[in-house]
């Protein structure tokens, strides 16, 4: 007889090999991932151009908004293009992934009426695009540098850290909002807006240090994303772009107990995402 | 040694009766709170939510190698004992266990991405089936092959016809290759050829000592392949055991048949004060012990009045109708002059001769073959099962009548070889 391979299946059923299972099926996050990616640049006319072009228009709009119209400076030395730039390469990567792990579940929903894996894979495989684009605009950067008489600090070496964050923030709140989105479909129309609101919020566009000796300096930092791109700008532009790293211990624990809770809600909600699509 | 061990299993469904939809928006959820908390009226709403049972205190146990097939009406709870044996949806109590690796085809080509190519999507939809790269590799000439999508493998799946479309899911599902099968009506879709095909492959799975789980309406591809049957009514498993068994109890409280009518009393019996109707009874011959009536069957019908009228002169016009209402034949009696009292007039129907589906009878009496004295509409309903013989094609039969007619090939000239 072949190796043995028990099933239970129980009401609210927490198997406790989720995780090797998990593990089993990584071929499958693997070819939806490529699925994702494939079809993205399948359906648009305009291709790789597209990933390339888009984050390049959008940092010239803002450069002219925030550095011409409002008047906004830069840390000193430091290009306002390539402010702009840096802050949009991470906020898109997290902005992307959290709205594409938001709708992983509805998008998906003619697989998770009619077969079963880990619906973690979903959430999880819906991040490839986002990355293949943060990849793009990444490239950008580095092959714009030099036209701001500008060389990339060595702490670049530091990116993969940051990269790592994003994802875990991503994570943590796309996951709580794929599980609404199946219960509650109009929680997909507050997406667009909450992602909206947080480009203004956030350093994006202009610098942290404006906010630096402030009086809502401190819970401006509670904010997991402040210390991302601080830090992720840091990485790339060097000690010259203010980062203040007290922000990155909220951005930690926050962001871990984040993709926590919404691990264990999300958990015990997809065996039953089906009744309700 | 059971495979798959059943206790218990019950999945609940509150249905929200204000609601239109499955999925409710946040707004209700939220102005509902805001009724709950504001009025004390709202109290009452609770009763709008009501509790369905789509499957209660189901148990069973199949074995290893046993193929079991799941019969019952639509909604009977078939398809939610599939999802959860599927583990799409997780049983409300109860608990199953299930030993070995089980696979699930409730849709051909389930994952499909219309603007991938044939070769990405066997791939893809391989893998969503839970096949391994290496085994989907391995695999891949004889999956192309069997679905015959050759020229068409890098095109994408959304320019296929949907005969190739279907094809190419099953062709992959085929080469699958689990411990424990689960299959759903997935006969419904696709031409005969296909039918014949899925019909082939699944019995292959059964030869080969693995277990199987089927459901269809299909009640002859059921009676083939599966030797254990589950009979699900209401969320509920009234019955399990052999198949014909449970075949012949499922038709037994299938149908709406009413195969014999009668009235003792000539007073409440239906008709007029010039004829009365006794009995409309119809007499199968049935061709084996399962006591059903199938394609081979002839039935008799005797249909008994009162004459009222001495001298009438009478004869019987009887027509037989589709479930569906149209007109298959009318056939009529002789005109014969009747003294008072009873007549009888009978009527043999040929085996062979109608094809498989559910038939109405209505019977005339006619006065000088011109006035209809009595019309009697709709006075048997009889359904006929599919049998067949010999043959390995389970699709629908064509046609209202299937007559067995004396239809021969033989060769009639040698090719001559120089």
């Amino acid at each position: 007889m072949a190796a043995q391979h028990t099933t239970t299946i129980k009401a609210g059923g927490s198997e406790k090999d989720y995780w090797k299972d998990l593990w089993l099926h990584r071929q499958l996050l693997w070819i939806l991932s490529k699925r994702d990616i494939s079809v993205r640049y399948k359906q648009t006319l305009l291709g790789v151009a597209w990933s390339v072009l888009r984050p390049f228009m959008t940092m010239t709009v803002m450069v002219f908004v925030f550095r011409y119209v409002a008047k906004i400076d830069s840390d000193p030395g430091v290009p306002y293009p390539l402010m702009v730039l840096s802050g949009l390469t991470i906020w898109s990567f997290f902005s992307n992934t959290f709205q594409q792990i938001s709708n992983s579940i509805l998008l998906n929903s003619n697989l998770v009426s009619k077969v079963y894996f880990p619906r973690l894979l979903m959430p999880l495989s819906s991040i490839a695009v986002g990355f293949v684009d943060f990849l793009i605009a990444l490239g950008i950067f580095i092959v714009l540098t030099p036209f701001f008489d500008y060389t990339i600090s060595w702490q670049i070496i530091y990116v993969p850290f940051f990269v790592l964050l994003t994802f875990i923030t991503s994570m943590g709140f796309g996951l709580f909002f794929a599980v609404l989105n199946v219960r509650f479909r109009d929680i997909g129309q507050l997406i667009p807006f909450l992602i909206q609101v947080g480009m203004y919020i956030l350093p994006v566009a202009y610098p942290s240090s404006l906010v630096k000796d402030t009086w809502f300096e401190k819970y401006y930092n509670l904010n997991p994303l402040v210390g991302i791109i601080g830090g992720f700008r840091w990485c790339l532009l060097g000690e010259k772009s203010y980062f203040n790293p007290q922000s990155l211990y909220s951005t930690v624990i926050i962001s871990f107990s984040i993709l926590i809770l919404s691990l264990i809600y999300f958990r015990r909600k997809e065996n039953t995402f089906v009744d309700h699509i | 040694m059971p495979v798959i061990v059943a206790e218990n299993i019950s999945k609940k469904y509150i249905i929200d009766h204000q609601r239109k939809s499955g999925s409710s928006g946040l707004r209700d959820v939220v102005s509902e709170t805001v009724d709950k908390i504001f009025k004390k009226k709202a109290k009452d709403d609770f009763s709008e939510k009501e509790e369905f049972w789509a499957l209660k205190d189901i148990n069973f146990s199949i074995d290893q190698g046993d193929r079991i097939g799941i019969v019952g009406h639509n909604g009977a709870g078939k398809s939610t004992l599939l999802k959860i044996l599927s583990r799409i949806t997780e049983p409300s109590t109860g608990q199953i266990k299930i030993e070995g690796r089980i696979a699930s085809l409730l849709e051909v080509g389930t994952g499909f991405h219309p603007e991938l190519t044939g070769r990405e999507n066997i791939f893809l939809n391989g893998a969503i089936l839970g096949m391994a790269k290496s085994e989907i590799r391995e695999s891949f000439d004889a999956i192309v092959d069997f679905a015959g999508v050759e020229k068409f493998l890098d095109t994408p799946v959304k320019r296929y016809s949907s005969g190739m479309y279907v094809r190419l899911g099953f062709a992959i599902a085929a080469h699958l290759n689990p411990e424990i099968l689960i299959v759903d009506e997935v006969l419904a879709v696709g031409d005969t050829e296909f039918q014949k095909k899925c019909l082939g492959k699944m019995r292959d799975v059964s030869e080969s000592g693995r277990t199987l789980i089927f459901v269809s309406h299909n009640l002859t591809a059921i009676q083939a392949l599966c030797n254990k049957s589950f009979y699900f009514e209401k969320g509920r498993m009234i019955d399990q055991g052999e198949t014909s068994h449970i075949i012949t109890n499922y038709l037994s409280k299938v149908s709406h048949k009413s195969l014999d009518k009668h009235w003792d009393n000539i007073e409440s019996a239906p008709g007029n004060d010039q004829v009365r109707v006794k009995r409309f009874k119809l007499f199968p011959e049935y061709q084996d012990d399962l006591n059903h009536i199938d394609v081979r069957t002839p039935i008799n019908f005797q249909f008994e009045f009162w004459n009222l009228v001495e001298g009438a002169n009478l004869n019987l016009s009887m027509h037989l109708y589709t479930f569906t209402g149209e007109c298959i034949f009318n056939v009529g009696t002789q005109s014969e002059s009747f003294p008072k009292g009873l007549v009888t007039g009978t009527c043999e129907l040929p085996g062979n001769f109608l094809n498989d589906g559910s038939y109405v009878v209505s019977m005339m009496i006619v006065k000088d073959t011109s006035t209809v004295l009595y019309n009697m509409e709709e006075a048997l309903v009889f359904d006929i099962e599919d049998y067949r013989e010999n043959v390995t094609w389970y699709g629908k039969w064509p046609g209202y009548i299937r007559p067995q007619l004396n239809f021969s090939i033989r060769q009639t000239e040698h090719v001559v070889n120089d």
